[in-house]
Formats: structure tokens, C-alpha cells, sequence
């Protein structure tokens, strides 16, 4: 008796030699749990740091091997890269960019996390936060100097998940991916030492938000599965270039992705949770959520987009548009009326998603002589600028106290200028590059989405950017003018002297802010290096 | 022309020369202002030497060129011609004056007094390379950033009001300047498409070829950051304000200097981007201008702030000087290069001294003087001269240059020639009223303190009067340098003088027996 149906099972063969940046990054997550029940606890927060940042580090050594030797496609001369583990992960230039940024960017914000100096030795954590806010519990937690160091390994998680994200090459791995990064944001955000009810809110906010938009992601995946018959982006784009039947499952399949993705990177009108959380989370991890989110979000929208549905890009244009539009009038426009910094920052996040979503709505590949800024390099350098001065602006906003903790209410700043000019001349740098003044990355990121944007035939888009980006400039002047031309009302604010850690970061980031502004030319080339998507 | 990068050099020592002065200690001030006047010599003097070098007719000199962004098609490309080193000298000129005559100003301000010079120097290095770019992505850089050091120093030491005046100022100049933006974005986007590749050399764009309703669109960009720049009526109601709050000193930089880069982004660029376009726009560029000129001049005889008054007379001004640039014939618009220049110094004189006399006196209103004349007559005597030359007295250097830019529009357009000119009718009526209430009649009691001018007030204006007189008489070196650049942009517009209506060899035969 023969078995006529032999269970005919191959094993997947995943290519390790391009994914080991990914593993390490999960690997040291891994880790840094054990940690957690191996090492003492005095001992706890230095083994953590050190883990996390070396991790993070031999993460960012592999992914420039990985870079170094990325082939080109099969089938697509300007796409360098492959389709790993089975059409799962597609390790291709722009993912090896974007892990480089993201791996740079999480580097500093774990260094940001580590800071103890500003809170008197412990960190900026919640010391238990199984703890009630006000309850006796708590308060003996805080005169123990309990901190919890599992935010290490959170944030490892986070960023392991903000790594696969833009890398997925299918969207149950996209899905996965998603989850992955958001779950472990979620519960930093909810672990801020002081205002700790606001900051449980904005968890809570965020979660339920964001649980939300993933399920319309996922009756997004739904959809299109069922217009495609795949899930992977090469499957879709071949469906939807084939012009199979169906066209309103694809329709609504791709509105609904959209959504999901929309949310992440908080455009209008998907942002309404961007404020509160941005305002309630730890000042850090906001950093390092608008930084490193927005970067991880974007890179899935372009892949899914450009590579899934790319064949469809007329359907999708004009709601891209539309959404850009939104966005860069509600972040620009709400923003001036914000009293809070941290507040004032989350609708700049918005706008600079919208003046994103201008180079992405201009779909521009490149010109017939193979020259220009194609909108997938402008949104990479975009990101790369956005996120160093991002990150150096939230670190600012750590400094800035009162006896209550961090001041952020904008009229505590007045005066800021005469208190300590340098942090004050180091916010007004950050906030000149987020206006897109010459002579800083912004300028530079924004020149880049306006130019892919025009090439793309959006200049009408380019014409409402620059309009709002006058609007933009006229907030973040406004804190400057804040900052050097106002008073003090009553006791001003002090300046915290911050530990190396702090102080580097904000050092690095100006130092990226300016040179990305000044000499641009060898990140712009490594952006337009990553060439396009595989497929 | 050896090589060496005169440019560069002339540009960076004052940005340098800042950097020195926030190192220097804050204790005492004297060195700051020793050392900012020093560095600011030294500019001039290398200014100097980069005029002596200067081949009047022999195009763009001084090139420098190197691949900046090359993703972007920008260059670090320096070099001046007639126009631009006629902007680079009067820059050179003005700054050490400013820096001898705001030697206290700097004293009451938020911030220090090495702050309040740094800012001037870096101010003057950039200017300088806004003159000097010969690249649209360098011009745009610098063009912005010199938006800071003066947003500060309108904002740190100036009057009650300089904080709103400072953020009007800014605003308004970013929403001109990113209007621009989105121009200089289109250009890149018609040149990347071009056989040039991605270019923002203004040698390589001046010949990309771009549809007709391309080159008005871009244009338009341009134009508008360089009227809100200059400033025209509608756009220019920042600079009354910013002008009443700034010190004198900061006031003669915006309006002296800096506000030329408007004009002169109009001839370099403009005109030699979008030679079309210019000529579809010029009849309505032209009425604009004519009524600033006029509006201009009829809200300064309302003043009763001398430097609300000073403000709007450089509205004023600024329309014949735009006037005269899309007349399109080489007087006029040769007249408006050298009315840039003469514009200049004759209003750096009216800030500095009227200046003085605020300071002096405290108090900006005309109705707050009367008979100074008497207590400091060398004060007013040099208010007369500035006053004089901005009314174009003949004999003055700013008579030459409204005279060509008249003459010029003339054969374009009577009607604009015969409107503007009402202007210098309105000019003197102005500038003599305000002579007359502060400066003549019996001294009012208020008035009696004030004291003449010292050492250092005359030391920072003589050179100024003998620029006015002497350039009155003898504006030939200037013309010079100034003609054959004219002659080749309109070249470039593909404009040519208008023949005049009486054949010039038929004149003597008619006068003959």
C-alpha cells in the first residue's frame, strides 16, 4: 500500500544573511527580559542600557553590512535587494535606509530613557506602575527610588516592530509588524513618573485608537485579499494590473488600509489622538514616537502603495491629495492656538505628516534621464532631517522645569532666552528647522517633497504647502519670539543641568540638524542610493 | 581673477568677524565695537580691492564654482557683475558707518553688546553673498537667512512696539520668500527635465526652455518675495513699522541694503529668468510702481513719525526704482542700478541723523521739535543735505539717477514719466515741511538741550555727505561699471531702446540753409 498523498512539506528557507539585524534587535528584546528576572535589581538599569544600546548598535552595524552588499534585483535595474523568508520581508534599499535611520534615531531616544540626572537619579519612568496614582503605594515606591527598567526592553520590542513594518512584503506581515510596534508604545506611554493619570490617559486614548485602526487595517487586508487573492504586494500588484474584476473590493480594501496607515503616521483626519498622547506620554518616549513611528509608518504607506498598488495610483491620488491637504491645514492652523509646548509639537507632527504626504501624493519615479528627486528619496530624507530635530526638540523640553516636574505650558518659556541662551538658541534652531528656514534640514527636506511633488505635476499642492508653511512659521516664531522677547511672568523657568546623556543627544542633533541643512549631498545620495522598492 | 576666491573671502570676514565678536568677553564693550568696526574696515577694504579688479564690460567676474547639492542641481557659484558689485560696494560703504554711528545703541538692548554687532557683521556677510550669488538655490539660502540676524536685531534693540514689528517684518517676508520657494522648486523641476540636467546656475537656466505660461507662473514667484522685498504698494506696509522700532542703525541695513535685494532680485533674476514673462507683466508692474511712488510720497507728507516718514519715503523711492527697471531701456534702467546705489547712502544720512536727533531729544514726533537749528546746526545742516538728496536737488547724486530713470521711462511710457514725476513734487514737499517744523523758527524750550553732533556722529556722516555731493557731480566711475551690464540683461529680455522719433542724422540737415 502506497501513500498516494504524501504531506509534501519543505522546509521555509529564510535568509538570515540579510535578516540578522532584525533577529539582534529581537533577540536583545528577548534579553532584556531575562534580564529582568536573572539580574538583582540595583544592577538592573545598567545592564539594561548597556543591552539596549548595544543591541540597537550591533543591529546598526549589521544593517550596514546588509547595505553594503545588497545585489541588484532580478527584472528591475534601479531596485538593489530581495524578497526574504518567503515573500514575507523585502530587504531592499530603502528598507536597509530606513533601518539605518531608525537605528540611529532609537539609539539616541534609549539614551534619552536612560536619563537620571533630571529627576534626581531615578528615571523619568513611573517607579510602579502597578501602583494608583496617590495612593500610599505609590508614594512608597517613589521614596524607595523604584524605577522599572522593562522599558528598555519595551523600547527594544517597539523598534523591532518599526523595523519590520516598512520591510513587509505581505500584509499579514505588515499586520503582525504593527501590533508588534504599537502594543509596546502603548504601554510606554502610559508610564510617565509624574502626571501620571494624564499620561495613563493618553495610553488609554492611544490603545483604544489605535486597536481601532487596526482593525480597519486588517478588514483592509481582508478586502484586498479577496479582490487579489494574495497577500503578498507582488500578488496585488499583479491583480490589480491584470485588471481582474472587482474593482470595488479593491477600492474599499485600499481606503481601509489606508486608514490604518493614515492613523500611524497621525494625518488629518485620522489624528485626533496625536495631541493628548503626545501631551500625556513621557516626554522621551513622545520624542521617540514622533520620530521613529512616523519614519517606521511612512516607509509601510510608500511600500504598500507604491509597490501593491502602484498600478491603481489614479484611484489613490486624489485622496491622497485630499488627505494632504487636510492635514497640512489642521496641524498648521490648530497649532496656533496651542498654549502647551508638548501640544504644540504633536500639531507640528501633523503638519510635517502633511508636507510628507505632499512628495507621496506627487508619486514621482523619476525623470526620463534617470535624474531628479524621486518622492521615495525626498520622504527619506524628509524623515531623516524630522527625526534628528524631533527628537533634539522633545530632549529640550525635558530640560526646561519647575517644582512640578517639566514645565511645558508655553508661558513658562517666556524669558526662556535670558535664563540660558543656549537652550533657548538650541530650541530656536530646531523650531527655524521645522519652519524650513534655509540653512537647516528642514529646509532642505522640504525643498526635496516640493520638488518631487512638482515633478510629480502636484505643484498646486506644492503652492498650498508653502502657503501653510507660512502658517507653520508664524507658530513656531511665535515661541521664539516667546522664548527672547518676553518677560518672565512671575518665577521663570530654571534650566536643569542634565546628565551627558541628555546633553549628547541634543548635541547630535544639532549637529545633524546643520549639517543635514548645510551639506546635505551625502545623505541625499545615500536616499536616492536606496534606489526603488523590489517587488 | 588669479584664482583666488576674492569672493568668498570678502563675504565670509564679516561672518567670521561676528563668530570673533560672540567669543570676545561680555564685560566691557568698547573692544566689541573697536573690533566690529575693524572687521568691517577690512571688508570694505577688500571690497575695494575687488572693484579696483573689476573689468568694467567684461561680464561676470571673480567666478567661483563648485557642486554644492548635486541631487539638486546647486552650486556654491559666486561672481559679480556692474549690478552686483555696485550692491557689494554700497554694502561695504555702509556697514562700517552704521557700526560708528550705532556705537551706543546697542547699549540699552535685551541683549549684550557684542550680540547687537554680531548680528550686524553676520547680517553684511550674508548680504554680501546674496549679491554675489550667481546660483538661484545660494541666492535663496542666503536671501532667507538674512531674515534672522535682522528679525534680532529689530526684535533685541529696538523700540516699545519691536517685538510685533519684528515678527510683521518676518512674516511677511517668509510668506514672500516661500512663495518664492515654490518658484525656485518649479525651476528645478523644468530644468531636471531639461538637456542641462538639474541646474541652478543662472548661466545654464537663462537658457532652459520653458513654455510661456511656465515662465509667467515662476515668475510671478519671484517677483512677488522681491516686491514685498523692495517694498511695493500693496505689500509694503511692514517696513513703516519696522523701520519706527528698529535703531537707526538696524533701520539703515533693512532699507538701505537690504531691501535693495528686492530690486536687484527683480534685474538679476527676473529679468534674466523670464525674459517673457517680464514684458507680459511690465504695463501692470509699472502702474503698481507708479503708485507706489506716488502713494508713497502723499502718506509720508502725513507723517508725523520723521522715521514713519523716512519709511515711506523709500516706498516712494523703491517705485521709481522698479519703474525704471521695466521701462526696459538702458537709461532707465541703468538710472535704477545707480538710484539703488544713491538711494542708499542718501537715506543711510537720513536714519543716521535723524537718528541722532531722537536720541537726543527723545522723541520721535515732528510736533515735538522746533528751532533745533539754532542749538545744533550741524546737525540740522546735515539733515538739510540728506533731506536735500532725497528730494533730488540737482547737483545731489540722487538727482543723476532719477533724472536717467524719468528720462528712460519717458520714451516707454509718457503718461508713468509724467505720474512719477509728480513724486518729486510731493518729494520736496515732505522732506522740506519736516525741515521746516523741527529745524527752523525760535527754539522751543524742550528743544534747547540738545546738543550738536560730536566727534564720532560727524566722523560716521562725512563720508556719507561726500558720497552724496561728490557722485552728484561725478557719477561717471559708477555708470561705467553699471552700462554694459544693464545693456547686456535687456539684451538678454530681448528688449532694444526705442528709435528716437526724430532721425538723428536728419537733425542737422533740417537745420542747415
Amino acid at each position: 500500500m502506497t501513500v498516494l498523498a504524501q504531506p509534501q512539506f519543505t522546509s521555509p528557507t529564510i535568509e538570515y544573511s540579510v535578516l540578522y539585524p532584525l533577529l539582534i534587535v529581537f533577540g536583545a528584546a528577548a534579553a532584556g527580559v531575562l534580564v529582568e528576572t536573572l539580574v538583582p535589581r540595583p544592577r538592573r538599569y545598567l545592564v539594561q542600557v548597556v543591552l539596549a544600546v548595544g543591541g540597537l548598535g550591533a543591529a546598526l552595524a549589521g544593517t550596514v553590512l546588509v547595505a553594503l552588499n545588497l545585489s541588484v534585483a532580478a527584472g528591475n535595474v534601479s531596485a538593489r535587494g530581495m524578497v526574504a523568508a518567503e515573500g514575507a520581508v523585502a530587504v531592499d534599499g530603502p528598507t536597509v535606509y530606513i533601518w539605518g535611520v531608525l537605528l540611529v534615531l532609537s539609539i539616541i531616544s534609549v539614551l534619552l530613557f536612560a536619563e537620571r540626572r533630571l529627576e534626581g537619579g531615578v528615571t523619568a519612568f513611573a517607579g510602579q506602575a502597578a501602583a494608583l496614582p496617590g495612593t500610599e503605594a505609590e508614594r512608597e515606591a517613589s521614596t524607595r527610588g523604584v524605577e522599572h527598567s522593562e522599558i528598555f526592553p519595551l523600547a527594544l520590542f517597539a523598534v523591532g516592530g518599526m523595523m519590520l513594518f516598512p520591510a513587509a512584503s505581505d500584509l499579514l506581515t505588515m499586520f503582525v509588524a504593527l501590533e508588534v510596534l504599537s502594543l509596546p508604545l502603548y504601554l510606554l506611554c502610559g508610564l510617565a513618573r509624574r502626571r501620571r493619570l494624564i499620561s495613563q490617559e493618553a495610553a488609554v486614548k492611544y490603545f483604544l485608537l489605535g486597536a481601532f485602526s487596526s482593525a480597519f487595517f486588517l478588514y483592509g487586508i481582508a478586502l484586498v485579499y479577496g479582490y487579489a487573492g494574495s497577500f503578498t504586494l507582488a500578488g496585488i500588484d499583479r491583480a490589480v494590473s491584470d485588471r481582474v474584476g472587482g474593482q470595488n473590493l479593491l477600492l474599499a480594501g485600499m481606503a481601509l488600509i489606508a486608514v490604518g496607515l493614515l492613523f500611524k503616521v497621525s494625518a488629518a483626519p485620522f489624528h485626533s489622538w496625536t495631541p493628548d498622547v503626545y501631551q500625556g506620554a513621557p516626554t522621551s518616549v513622545t520624542g521617540f514616537m514622533a520620530a521613529c513611528t512616523k519614519i517606521a509608518a511612512f516607509g509601510a504607506l510608500l511600500r504598500v502603495f507604491f509597490v501593491g498598488f502602484g498600478g491603481a495610483q489614479w484611484d489613490w491620488r486624489p485622496m491622497m491629495w485630499v488627505v494632504a491637504i487636510i492635514t497640512m491645514v489642521v496641524g498648521s492652523v490648530i497649532a496656533l492656538t496651542q498654549t502647551d509646548v508638548k501640544r504644540m509639537l504633536a500639531y507640528s507632527s501633523i503638519a510635517h505628516a502633511g508636507f510628507l504626504l505632499v512628495g507621496f501624493a506627487g508619486v514621482f519615479t523619476g525623470s526620463g534621464n534617470g535624474t531628479g528627486v524621486t518622492s521615495l528619496q525626498s520622504i527619506l530624507f524628509y524623515l531623516t532631517a524630522y527625526g534628528f530635530a524631533t527628537i533634539g526638540a522633545f530632549a529640550v523640553v525635558t530640560m526646561v522645569r519647575d517644582a512640578g516636574g517639566e514645565a511645558t505650558h508655553l508661558s513658562r518659556w517666556a524669558g526662556l532666552g535670558r535664563e540660558s541662551p543656549v537652550l533657548a538658541g538650541v530650541f530656536a534652531f530646531f523650531l527655524l528647522a521645522f519652519a524650513g528656514i534655509p540653512m537647516t534640514s528642514g529646509f532642505i527636506g522640504k525643498w526635496s517633497v516640493f520638488s518631487a511633488a512638482w515633478s510629480g505635476g502636484a505643484w498646486p499642492l506644492v503652492v498650498v504647502a508653502v502657503i501653510m508653511s507660512v502658517v507653520a512659521a508664524f507658530f513656531y516664531v511665535r515661541v521664539i519670539v516667546l522664548m527672547f522677547f518676553s518677560d518672565p511672568v512671575g518665577e521663570g523657568p530654571t534650566v536643569a543641568v542634565p546628565s551627558a546623556l541628555t546633553a549628547g543627544v541634543v548635541a547630535v542633533a544639532v549637529a545633524a540638524t546643520a549639517v543635514l541643512g548645510i551639506l546635505p549631498g551625502p545623505v541625499l545620495d545615500l536616499a536616492q542610493h536606496a534606489g526603488a522598492f523590489v517587488r | 581673477m588669479s584664482g583666488f576666491p576674492w569672493l568668498t573671502v570678502l563675504a565670509a570676514t564679516p561672518l567670521v568677524g561676528s563668530l570673533v565678536l560672540l567669543a570676545l568677553p561680555r564685560r566691557d564693550g568698547n573692544p566689541a565695537r573697536l573690533v566690529a568696526l575693524a572687521i568691517s574696515l577690512g571688508t570694505l577694504g577688500l571690497a575695494l580691492a575687488v572693484a579696483v579688479g573689476y573689468d568694467a564690460g567684461a561680464g561676470m567676474q571673480f567666478r567661483e564654482e563648485h557642486s554644492w547639492i548635486a541631487a539638486f542641481g546647486a552650486h556654491y557659484a559666486l561672481g559679480v557683475d556692474g549690478i552686483g558689485l555696485t550692491l557689494v560696494l554700497l554694502t561695504a560703504v555702509l556697514t562700517p558707518i552704521v557700526i560708528l554711528a550705532s556705537w551706543h545703541d546697542g547699549d540699552n538692548g535685551r541683549y549684550s553688546v557684542n550680540t547687537f554687532f554680531a548680528w550686524m557683521l553676520g547680517l553684511e556677510g550674508l548680504a554680501l553673498g546674496v549679491f554675489e550669488a550667481t546660483d538661484v538655490f545660494l541666492f535663496y539660502v542666503l536671501f532667507e537667512a538674512t531674515l534672522i540676524p535682522l528679525y534680532f536685531l529689530i526684535g533685541g534693540y529696538g523700540g516699545p512696539q519691536r517685538s510685533y514689528a519684528a515678527v510683521k517684518f518676518l512674516l511677511y517676508s517668509l510668506l514672500g520668500g516661500l512663495l518664492m520657494l515654490a518658484s525656485v522648486v518649479g525651476l528645478y523641476a523644468v530644468s531636471a527635465s531639461s538637456s542641462f540636467g538639474p541646474t541652478y546656475l543662472l548661466s545654464q537656466l537663462s537658457q532652459v526652455p520653458m513654455s510661456e505660461s511656465t515662465g509667467r507662473w515662476l515668475f510671478l514667484g519671484f517677483f512677488i518675495a522681491f516686491a514685498v522685498k523692495a517694498p511695493m504698494w500693496p505689500v509694503h506696509t511692514w517696513l513703516p513699522d519696522a523701520a519706527s522700532e528698529a535703531t537707526p542703525g538696524t533701520s539703515v541695513l533693512l532699507v538701505s541694503v537690504l531691501d535693495k535685494i528686492g530690486t536687484f532680485g527683480m534685474i538679476r533674476f527676473c529679468l534674466q529668468l523670464f525674459p517673457e514673462a517680464s514684458r507680459w507683466a511690465s504695463p501692470v508692474i509699472i502702474a503698481l510702481a507708479v503708485f507706489s511712488v506716488l502713494y508713497g510720497a502723499l502718506l509720508a507728507v502725513g507723517q508725523n513719525d520723521i522715521r514713519r516718514l523716512i519709511a515711506y519715503t523709500s516706498v516712494s523711492h523703491f517705485g521709481f526704482i522698479v519703474m525704471g527697471i521695466f521701462a526696459f531701456t538702458t537709461q532707465s534702467a541703468a538710472g535704477s542700478t545707480l538710484y539703488m546705489f544713491n538711494h542708499g547712502i542718501s537715506t543711510a544720512a537720513l536714519f543716521l541723523v535723524t537718528g541722532f536727533l531722537i536720541t537726543r531729544r527723545g522723541s520721535k514726533f515732528i510736533t515735538d521739535y522746533g528751532g533745533v537749528q539754532r542749538v545744533a546746526p550741524v546737525l540740522s545742516g546735515l539733515l538739510l543735505l540728506a533731506g536735500l538728496s532725497s528730494l533730488s536737488l540737482p547737483g545731489l547724486s540722487t538727482f543723476v539717477s532719477e533724472f536717467l530713470v524719468l528720462a528712460g521711462t519717458f520714451t516707454h511710457s509718457v503718461t508713468a514719466a509724467v505720474l512719477a514725476t509728480l513724486g518729486i513734487v510731493l518729494a520736496a514737499l515732505y522732506i522740506l515741511l519736516m525741515y521746516q517744523r523741527t529745524m527752523t523758527g525760535p527754539v522751543r524750550a524742550d528743544n534747547a538741550g540738545i546738543r550738536d553732533l560730536g566727534v564720532r556722529e560727524v566722523a560716521a556722516l562725512a563720508p556719507v555727505a561726500a558720497l552724496i555731493i561728490g557722485l552728484g557731480f561725478f557719477p561717471q566711475p559708477l555708470l561705467d561699471v553699471i552700462n554694459p551690464t544693464v545693456r547686456d540683461t535687456l539684451h538678454q529680455v530681448g528688449v532694444s531702446d526705442p528709435p528716437p522719433d526724430v532721425p538723428v542724422s536728419a537733425a542737422p540737415r533740417g537745420a542747415g540753409p
